[in-house]
């Protein structure tokens, strides 16, 4: 344990409180901003969590947040708050175990092709279900919580998601998926349970966006299958994360700071022409930064020694 | 009843069939796994509109019409977008994770394009939409002239590719790419020739599609991934494959939206989906490649 290791412990510690205190110190759009930041940073760095080391692409981060925010709306009025977490977590990993199961002992393409169109899927089965069995599309969330304790939840489980991040680099899980990630073959006559160690990371990486969605939903009023699977927020987390840089565990951060701003500002000049600019933001940064800004960091700092 | 739904599945099993072999070429070929693919359809369905409601210029000529418009314009997305993807991947796994990333970029851009254009609303137009008597059953003269241009384009696209000396480069890459450059087979060529053929096949297929479906600007999604569902089920490459595999999904989709509910056709794609993969993921007439 050197001197250094206690002194970024001691940095981590300043900055997280720094954080905690926001809610007293910024305006009511301030605060609006920070509870986006801090859920688009929860959702990239659980995206990359899995889709880093494994580089399967999921396009389904959606379908997890979407089954999150259906949950809370569906019980926050008969259940007490921490219950309602749990059941979306239990969903949640539900539906993740399937999808693992039936696609990752396969090549990614499959992968990739399933987590498509699964929000898509979800959606039409929640609004078929609501028109056929309820009797209602779209439902009103009432709850008794404030956009400051959502803000503190989501910075919660970000501190939660970095822990597990850095947990899992440093165990035999985190060594097992960067080998698959770099030859699944040899990684496979290594010993390793490639299958299994996929879809325990995915389902883990799944339960924080499950959660990010129950914690996010009071933030509206009212919500119904098309506000909830909106799949400009996949895309929107693949950008971010990819732009920041997904091999690293800080990476997804450095590109959710800059393109919620950016995102923000768009969405305010061009309300009609959003995903025409996004689109076009994404595809630069496919072009442009293939490695995401942690990439261009450590060669710029690589480069003078 | 039965008859009318199994023939009004066929004409959706065409569609699909059609639609995955536009989609097959491009993946098995050009090696593009290409999200944005669906996009196309709309887009030339919303084109036909134009041309019917606008133009007053029947959905027939729009099918001689948009179809060489979008294999130019998939030729330029090709060489403009895909081919510095294709010159940077170093594996064939390199390339399919950035083509992914890029026609994903692709399919917001057009899709933005078109909600700008035409909004969320659903559209349709009236085009022969006058019922035909076949052995007892009654069918919309527009679903069966859909199918029979279906078959058509079908039938000159497998005879394009087996009977001539390009199509016969264009599936000898399919195979191998490497292989074909060996005997004097130019790969870049013969890639983005088939990355333009499938945008022209999924372009017609819009065409046809407009004609008895309402369809809207966020459609494309929804066929993209049946088209995708169709490749897997078929074997990638693999055009006889998709054209069997098309006709199932458009069979038990019409079979469920009649007999069970309409709002589970998604659903019972993904049911099929589910089954190919547990019990053949390389597909019905694909050959395992691991």
């Amino acid at each position: 344990m050197s001197g250094r290791n206690i002194l970024l412990a001691a940095a981590a510690v300043v900055a997280l409180a720094v954080l905690a205190s926001v809610p007293m110190l910024v305006s009511d759009y301030g605060l609006s901003l920070a509870v986006n930041i801090a859920s688009y940073t929860v959702l990239a760095t659980a995206w990359s969590l899995f889709s880093g080391p494994t580089r399967y692409i999921s396009l389904a981060t959606v379908a997890f947040f979407g089954i999150g925010a259906y949950t809370t709306a569906v019980f926050v009025e008969t259940l007490a708050w921490p219950l309602v977490l749990l059941i979306a977590t239990g969903v949640g990993i539900v539906v993740a175990a399937i999808v693992g199961l039936a696609t990752l002992r396969l090549s990614g393409v499959y992968f990739v092709i399933f987590s498509f169109g699964l929000a898509e899927l979800v959606r039409q089965l929640v609004t078929w279900f609501e028109v056929n069995k309820t009797r209602t599309l779209g439902r009103y969330v009432f709850a008794e919580i404030t956009a400051s304790q959502i803000y503190w939840q989501l910075l919660a489980l970000a501190v939660l998601v970095f822990a597990i991040g850095f947990w899992i680099n440093r165990s035999r899980l985190g060594l097992a998926l960067r080998a698959i990630g770099d030859d699944e073959t040899v990684a496979r006559h290594a010993g390793i349970d490639a299958t299994r160690a996929k879809v325990a990371l995915f389902v883990l990486s799944t339960v924080f966006m499950t959660l990010t969605g129950a914690i996010m939903a009071p933030r509206w009023t009212y919500i119904d299958p098309a506000i909830a699977f909106n799949p400009v927020i996949s895309f929107t987390v693949l950008i971010m994360a990819l732009l920041g840089g997904v091999h690293r565990l800080y990476g997804p951060v450095l590109g959710v700071v800059p393109l919620a701003l950016l995102f923000e500002f768009l969405l305010a000049r061009f309300p009609n022409h959003f995903s025409i600019m996004v689109g076009l933001v994404f595809i630069v940064i496919v072009y442009l930064v293939p490695r995401g800004i942690a990439g261009l960091v450590e060669s710029a700092v690589r480069k003078p020694a | 009843m039965l008859f009318e739904v199994t023939l009004s599945g066929v004409t959706l099993g065409g569609m699909y069939a059609l639609v995955a072999m536009g989609l097959t070429l491009q993946y098995g070929v050009a090696r593009i796994m290409n999200l944005s693919y669906g996009e196309l359809l709309v887009a030339a369905a919303f084109a036909a509109f134009w041309f019917y409601s606008g133009l007053a210029v029947s959905p027939v000529i729009g099918l001689i019409v948009v179809p060489p418009i979008a294999f130019a314009l998939s030729y330029a997305i090709y060489r403009i977008l895909l081919q510095p993807l294709v010159r940077r991947a170093k594996t064939r796994d390199a390339l399919e994770v950035d083509s992914i990333l890029a026609t994903f970029g692709l399919l917001f851009v057009i899709q933005g394009v078109m909600l700008a254009l035409f909004g969320g609303a659903y559209f349709s137009y009236s085009f022969l939409s006058v019922p035909l008597k076949i052995a007892g059953a009654t069918v919309a003269a527009n679903r069966l002239l859909a199918l029979l241009l279906a078959v058509a384009i079908g039938l000159a696209l497998y005879f394009g590719l087996t009977r001539t000396r390009i199509g016969t480069a264009v599936r000898a890459v399919a195979v191998d790419p490497v292989a074909a450059q060996l005997v004097a087979i130019d790969v870049r060529t013969a890639s983005a020739l088939a990355f333009a053929l499938g945008g022209a096949l999924v372009a017609a297929a819009g065409v046809l599609v407009s004609m008895f479906l309402t369809f809207n600007a966020n459609l494309g999604v929804v066929f993209t991934l049946k088209a995708l569902v169709v490749v897997i089920m078929g074997g990638v490459g693999n055009l006889l494959g998709a054209l069997i595999a098309g006709l199932i999904l458009g069979l038990v989709e019409n079979y469920v939206a009649v007999f069970v509910d309409p709002g589970l056709t998604l659903a019972a794609t993904y049911a099929i989906f589910l089954i190919v993969l547990l019990i053949r993921p390389q597909g019905i007439l694909g050959r395992s490649s691991r």
